[in-house]
């Protein structure tokens, strides 16, 4: 009764991808942007800006 | 025996979510000063809800990090965090929800309340279940992406109209501990307040709501459930079709029909009560057939 599963080299192709994706992002910086977020209260999230 | 295997693996499970909870909410500290950490972890994100805001947190919150970086990039993409969460969703697809959220723990603690629960009707749960991705496609990816105001400054529309997580993590603890947030606190506070209290009140009498529902970290990671490397398998051969795993799942899945559905938590439940092994884990690539049902058989 399992559907019609997707072939494992779609999972992994895919998997390269994201992590691809992720290292670009380290590679320009945000994890900076996101540090600076992270760091500070915000106020948009505790419901006050 | 079943019963026995599902009571252990309750346990272990919660002691896992408790645990997970606590380490990335060990700046205990920050809970009497009302300061938050800012050390350098805070640049990683947790793979759960969990607010940066909170006094406790050591950790970034995927959700609140992707519409900063929608902002501070001013329409560039966020390749980071969109990157990270959909290697996770990858590997395990929402097993994050079953195993290593708090505000999914918080949840459960919350329906364990001796009340009569409420079955949500068919049609109208199908229906409420497409919300989460409209919170994810137009609060978070649409809004957060696109909205720029006459300064050209965007904001986080999901934390700042809707997430309960923040209410309850980082607005609470700072408005107590801190006069001035105190004053400053108005009418968007107040909104925020009362959806938090509807969404613990709705978890008393229904399971998990804001998963099922509303939370776009969710439907994110159900984006992945079918090609994830970590599925469920389903031995049909083996099923006696006594509908004990249907009946056990609170998320409303029937692992029969669907063992990767979107709406599937990966807790295990169902597994632990199969009494003739049909579910099991797999990771994709590996035959299908347990081992653990032909030894049984032998
Ligand atoms: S308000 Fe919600 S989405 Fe925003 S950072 Fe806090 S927990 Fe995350
Ligand atoms: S759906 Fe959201 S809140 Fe629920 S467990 Fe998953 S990430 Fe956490
Ligand atoms: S289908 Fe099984 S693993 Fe998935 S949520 Fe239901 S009980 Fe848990």
């Amino acid at each position: 009764m399992n559907r019609k599963e997707i072939p494992a080299w779609v999972t992994y192709v895919l998997l390269v991808l994201a992590i691809a994706m992720c290292a670009y992002g380290v590679y320009r910086g945000e994890w900076k942007d996101v540090m600076r977020k992270a760091v500070a209260i915000c106020m948009e999230c505790i419901g006050i800006g | 025996m079943a019963k026995q295997d599902l009571i252990k693996h309750t346990r272990i499970r919660k002691a896992v979510q408790g645990g997970w909870g606590l380490l990335h909410n060990a700046h205990l500290a920050g809970f009497i000063t009302g300061q938050i950490y800012q050390g350098p972890l805070k640049k990683f994100c947790v793979p759960g809800m969990n607010c940066y805001s909170c006094p406790g947190a050591v950790g970034a919150c995927p959700i609140g990090s992707m519409q900063a970086l929608f902002d501070a990039r001013k329409r560039k993409f966020a390749f980071y965090v969109v990157g990270y969460l959909a290697a996770i969703g990858m590997l395990v697809g929402r097993f994050i929800c079953g195993w290593l959220c708090l505000f999914g723990l918080i949840q459960e603690l919350l329906y364990k309340i001796p009340t009569p629960k409420i079955t949500v009707p068919e049609k109208a749960d199908k229906i409420l279940r497409y919300l989460k991705y409209i919170m994810l496609f137009v609060f978070v990816f649409g809004l957060s992406f696109f909205y720029r105001n006459e300064v050209n400054v965007g904001m986080p529309w999901f934390c700042k109209y809707i997430c309960p997580v923040g209410t309850l993590e980082g607005g609470i603890p700072l408005v107590l501990l801190n006069s001035g947030m105190r004053a400053a606190a108005g009418a968007l506070f107040r909104w925020k307040f009362i959806l938090l209290i509807l969404c613990v009140a709705a978890s008393i009498f229904i399971y998990r709501p804001f998963c099922k529902y509303v939370c776009p970290l969710g439907a994110f990671y159900a984006l992945f459930q079918k090609v994830s490397i970590l599925r469920m398998s389903f031995d049909e051969s083996s099923c006696v079709n006594c509908g004990a795993c249907s009946r056990q799942c609170k998320m409303g899945v029937d692992p029969m029909k669907n063992p990767n559905s979107a709406e599937c938590i990966r807790c295990g439940e169902c597994v632990k009560v199969c009494p003739k092994n049909a579910l099991s884990w797999t990771a994709v690539g590996k035959a299908k057939k347990p081992v653990i049902v032909k030894v049984a058989e032998e």
